[in-house]
């Protein structure tokens, strides 16, 4: 079994999911970069961008590429709301009230999920959905490979809206010196609605790209979410390029440790990841220094 | 000592309960709801009084409970002195987890994501371990008598979770007046400055962290005795590191009572949800997860602390004029 | 002597024990709405997980449950005790041992005769040990494991199968259909989900296959969730087992079946054990390519059973699926309902003996009559079905199949 071509299909298989983790990350990672909160409510949120992308092809007939354009502005504007006027309002800027909040919040739209849906598993069976590109040794199937595409771009235009944009440049602003940004001007509570929004976007468009190979139900988030925090420390929190390369590299890693250890097994690899970066070296790849 | 009567009084009164009220149901949710602030006390003496939030106290709860369901299930020791077993591993895993992340220097966000990564990874190996049962988890065997720690009378399972919990809140009393307690105490306000004042600042949550783990640890090794069966999602999941960290922020981080207190409130809130909601699946948590939020809103120190706001609020508002200067400068 | 100051106040205290008195209000007051006026009903706990990460399941249970109820009533009730109606109480597990332990409790306090239902084998275990306290019978709807009825509690009762029945049968089966088409698989591949279910049934498998000439050339183990199965499939298709056996959930069993039908992995057969999606409308349904002659050793009912298509029909006009969840709670109701009229009474005692004494036959399941030892029902066993025709059909035991088995999946 240690034929190289099936260790490269193993890679393979690793970069393809990891683009997936680096996206679901991309969101929380900004997150966390400038609201300095881990957000327990991004595994619902993903949830429920999961059933939107759903009913995007069930109700519109969009099919889920499309629907990224319309759901990603539209979970942007439902983000900024969350924050500016539940998250917010309620924490009176202290972190730690910050994340007993998106502990109730995740709660809530986990059941409102359950209560509004139900429990069933929705899934949607699109035309090229098991297509697969044949190299030879592997098949690659067509919807990954595109995730495997559109992460980049995604994560490019992340960075270009974070550097060239006003809004990116006061984001940053505050990351790094919030008491400074707001004598500046900068209206933090805005900005901090920004980010959220632009978090829960991403979290939109890694939905989009999900379903069509994967599921809708109330908990299907959940799933994502201890990894997404992996590839969030390991990339270094609020760094972009750290969230994608990580996300690779934890899907890459994730791959190996399945593949030879077992898949239940296999998962403790990302959680060692995990403590090691931690312990060694707590800022991450591209992190700034704590 | 003034302090001590207090719990005293608040013991018996929780002792006083199963003479009246002779409900199961009720005695089962009080067990349930003290097991929950045990742990949550657990909690709260790392992250209440040492300032250091941990994510994966189920890192103890479910050692505890495993070295104890280990101990009767393959090698057929006796519950108590498994229940001792459990919660000095707990403590051990606490020494090893406190030992990495402090030397590590990892504070605040950092040292949450890191208890989180290390109960996950037990989680994951007490998962595929032969000697946890694996998936299939632990069955302890029923065994009704005092000698096994399993009892046919709900009460008296509530006497010794009571004790128990009893016991976490004397510990946190006499951490307060410690020295250790200033100590901890000091280094959750400002761990530099507190080092710099010659504290060991490492030594101190090391200590708060086994301690924490021990009293957490505890909660596991009962659990296994109320319910029989564990398995690695229920030693080991997020659920109990979320209820562990839950009720003492709701209940008022480092204060005696405030994991207790945070406990019945989350607990009565489920139930009272439940109540409201009936039996349509999600609305009830629905609820819970909104009133969560507005408590948080509208009490960010905690009930606990809420209540000496508004004592202090009312205290202002009531207290006598000052007299006027000129009287005061007479004679 | 300086008033020492209190390291907490007296509100903290008073909180407490205030709050303490109001949780015990509380809790005595959150039971099941269902308390009315003692009136001649007769009161049933029906206990699924209908929230949390069993939801599903749960609520098909209950609908079953439910179905069976509102059936008998409007027939006329339960003849022996004068017409009463059944009475059910609806109780919430939320997934976990202790969210079952909590509604055994307010349901015994809500008086209930006999308690129905669990789903899981881990809150089944709990919610036994419950009930045995105050010697209410209890009759599990699904758990499949063994322990569950080895632990001498005389209150519980299995009318399903375990699944050591299920894998004894399961091989059997395979082996018969294995021999019929002229022995083309011998080499086997399991993937099964980490948890009780799973594990305790590849354990099984592991003792049981090789001496039935089988060869297992990997066990592969998997979480609950899983997001992917691109390696576990790599695996099996690196070394290309005559047969694949899954044994997982719904979610992730179609994951695995839709990974291989992307790789091109198609193996002589898939026959699953307790697989969780090969026997499932939905399934079929959402990915008839992926599902097409995928065979499963699970819980079926008699699809010669004229009443069993009756149900079916009636649960498919809804817009809902015929899963095992829901006709294993119904016909776990009706053997209740069959030993209240043999008892003529709603005490626990007199219950329980007639449990025990039952012959109760369902219309709908293919158990023949039944016979309890040790509260498990001797007569249950599972059915090998297979996906034919866009349809699930029983291909074994013969007395009951509807189709016969294709086997090796042609190309």
């Amino acid at each position: 079994m240690l034929s190289p071509l099936i260790l490269i299909s193993v890679v393979l298989n690793g970069l393809l999911t990891g683009a997936v983790y680096a996206l679901v990350a991309l969101g929380l990672t900004l997150i966390y970069g400038v609201l300095h909160i881990i957000n327990f409510a991004h595994g619902a949120l993903l949830s429920a961008a999961l059933f939107a992308a759903f009913f995007a092809y069930q109700k519109l007939g969009l099919d889920p590429y499309v629907a990224a354009f319309l759901l990603a502005p539209a979970f942007f504007a439902f983000g900024y709301a969350l924050q500016r006027f539940i998250i917010g309002p309620a924490s009176h800027g202290d972190d730690r009230n910050m994340l007993l909040i998106t502990l109730g919040l995740a709660v809530f739209i986990e059941n409102a999920l359950l209560y509004a849906f139900h429990a069933d598993t929705r899934t949607i069976d699109l035309a090229y959905g098991f297509k697969s590109i044949d190299f030879g040794f592997t098949f690659l199937a067509v919807p990954r490979v595109i995730s495997f595409a559109a992460v980049f771009f995604v994560a490019l235009a992340l960075w270009l809206i974070m550097a060239l944009t006003d809004t990116g440049k006061a984001i940053r602003a505050v990351a790094k010196e919030k008491l400074g940004a707001e004598l500046a001007g900068i209206d933090v509570a805005h900005i901090y609605a920004m980010t959220f929004g632009l978090g829960t976007a991403c979290v939109a468009v890694a939905a989009c790209l999900l379903i069509p190979t994967y599921y809708a139900n109330p908990r299907a988030g959940n799933a994502f979410v201890l990894v997404a925090f992996t590839v969030v420390v390991l990339g270094g929190m609020g760094s972009v390029p750290g969230a994608l390369i990580g996300g690779l590299v934890i899907g890459v890693v994730e791959s190996l440790a399945g593949f030879y250890f077992g898949e239940s097994l296999g998962q403790v690899g990302i959680f060692l990841i995990f403590i090691v970066v931690l312990l060694l070296r707590p800022r991450g790849l591209f992190g700034a220094s704590a | 000592m003034k302090a001590l009567l207090l719990i005293a009084i608040a013991v018996a009164v929780f002792a006083a309960v199963p003479l009246v009220v002779h409900s199961n149901v009720v005695l089962n949710f009080l067990v349930v709801t003290l097991m929950i602030a045990l742990a949550g006390q657990g909690w709260n003496i790392l992250g209440g009084y040492g300032g250091q939030y941990s994510f994966g106290h189920a890192a103890f709860f479910g050692t505890g409970a495993y070295v104890t369901a280990i101990l009767q299930v393959e090698y057929g020791v006796n519950a108590w002195i498994g229940f001792a077993a459990g919660i000095v591993a707990g403590a051990a895993v606490g020494a090893i987890i406190g030992g990495l992340a402090f030397r590590a220097g990892l504070r605040s966000s950092y040292f949450a994501l890191v208890t989180l990564a290390f109960a996950e990874v037990l989680r994951i190996l007490a998962s595929v371990a032969p000697i946890t049962g694996a998936g299939v988890g632990l069955l302890v065997k029923l065994d009704l008598r005092a000698q096994s720690f399993q009892f046919q009378s709900r009460a008296i399972f509530y006497y010794v979770i009571l004790a128990l919990v009893a016991v976490s809140l004397v510990i946190a009393q006499l951490l307060e007046r410690s020295r250790f307690g200033t100590w901890l105490i000091a280094v959750r306000e400002n761990e530099d400055a507190a080092m710099a004042l010659g504290v060991d600042a490492f030594a101190v949550k090391l200590g708060a962290m086994v301690l924490s783990a021990a009293v957490t640890a505890a909660a596991g090794c009962f659990y296994v005795q109320y319910f029989l069966f564990i398995d690695s999602g229920i030693a080991y999941g997020t659920w109990i590191s979320i209820e562990a960290l839950l009720t003492p922020i709701i209940g008022g981080v480092g204060t005696v009572f405030g994991a207790l207190v945070g406990a019945l409130v989350v607990k009565s809130l489920g139930e009272g949800a439940k109540l409201v909601t009936g039996d349509v699946p999600g609305l009830d948590l629905m609820i819970y997860g909104a009133v969560l939020i507005v408590v948080i809103r509208f009490a960010p120190r905690g009930l606990v602390g809420a209540f000496t706001d508004a004592r202090e609020r009312l205290a202002r508002r009531f207290a006598a004029p000052r007299p006027p200067v000129r009287e005061a400068v007479r004679g | 002597m300086s008033e020492q100051k209190l390291p907490f106040s007296r509100r903290q205290f008073l909180a407490t024990t205030a709050l303490g008195a109001a949780a015990a209000a509380t809790g005595s007051l959150a039971m099941p709405a269902v308390l009315r006026a003692q009136g001649a009903g007769v009161k049933l706990g029906l206990l699924h997980p209908v929230t949390g990460a069993l939801s599903y399941s749960g609520q098909q249970g209950r609908v079953g449950a439910t179905m069976a109820v509102d059936e008998i009533n409007a027939g006329g009730g339960i003849k022996a005790l004068g017409g009463a109606k059944i009475d059910p109480v609806l109780g919430d597990a939320q997934s976990t041992p202790d969210g079952g332990t909590a509604e055994v409790e307010k349901m015994n306090s809500a008086e209930v005769a006999c308690i129905v239902g669990g789903y899981a084998s881990s809150i089944c275990l709990a919610v036994s040990q419950a009930a045995a306290r105050y010697d209410l019978p209890y009759v599990v709807d699904v758990g499949v494991a063994d322990s569950i009825v080895t632990r001498g509690l005389k209150n519980t009762f299995r009318f399903s199968p375990g699944f050591g029945v299920i894998a004894k049968a399961a091989l059997d089966n395979l082996t018969t259909i294995n021999d019929q088409a002229g022995k083309p698989a011998k080499t086997v591949i399991i993937v099964h989900e980490d948890s009780l279910f799973g594990s305790g049934l590849a354990k099984l498998l592991n003792a049981q296959l090789p001496p039935k000439g089988f060869e297992i050339l990997e066990t592969i183990p998997h979480p609950t969730p899983t997001r992917d199965f691109a390696n576990v499939v790599l695996k099996i298709k690196a070394q290309n087992p005559d047969l694949v056996i899954p044994a997982n959930y719904y979610n992730e069993y179609v994951l695995l079946a839709r990974t291989m039908q992307e790789q091109h992995v198609r193996p002589k057969g898939i026959y699953s054990v307790l697989g969780g999606a090969s026997s499932s409308y939905k399934f079929v349904k959402d990915f008839p390519e992926a599902a097409r002659y995928i065979m499963d050793c699970n819980h079926w009912f008699n699809p010669k059973s004229a009443k069993a298509q009756e149900l079916r029909k009636k649960i498919e006009d809804k817009g809902q699926f015929f899963t095992y969840e829901l006709y294993l709670n119904y016909s776990a109701i009706l053997l209740v309902a069959d030993a209240l009229e043999r008892a003529a009474s709603i005490d626990r005692a007199k219950l329980t003996t007639a449990l025990e004494n039952s012959t109760f036959a369902s219309p709908i399941m293919p158990y023949g009559p039944t016979k309890f030892v040790n509260g498990q029902n001797q007569g249950a066993a599972p059915v090998s079905t297979q996906v034919l025709d866009n349809d699930i059909k029983a291909i074994l035991p013969p007395e009951f199949a509807n189709a016969k088995a294709v086997f090796p999946m042609p190309a």
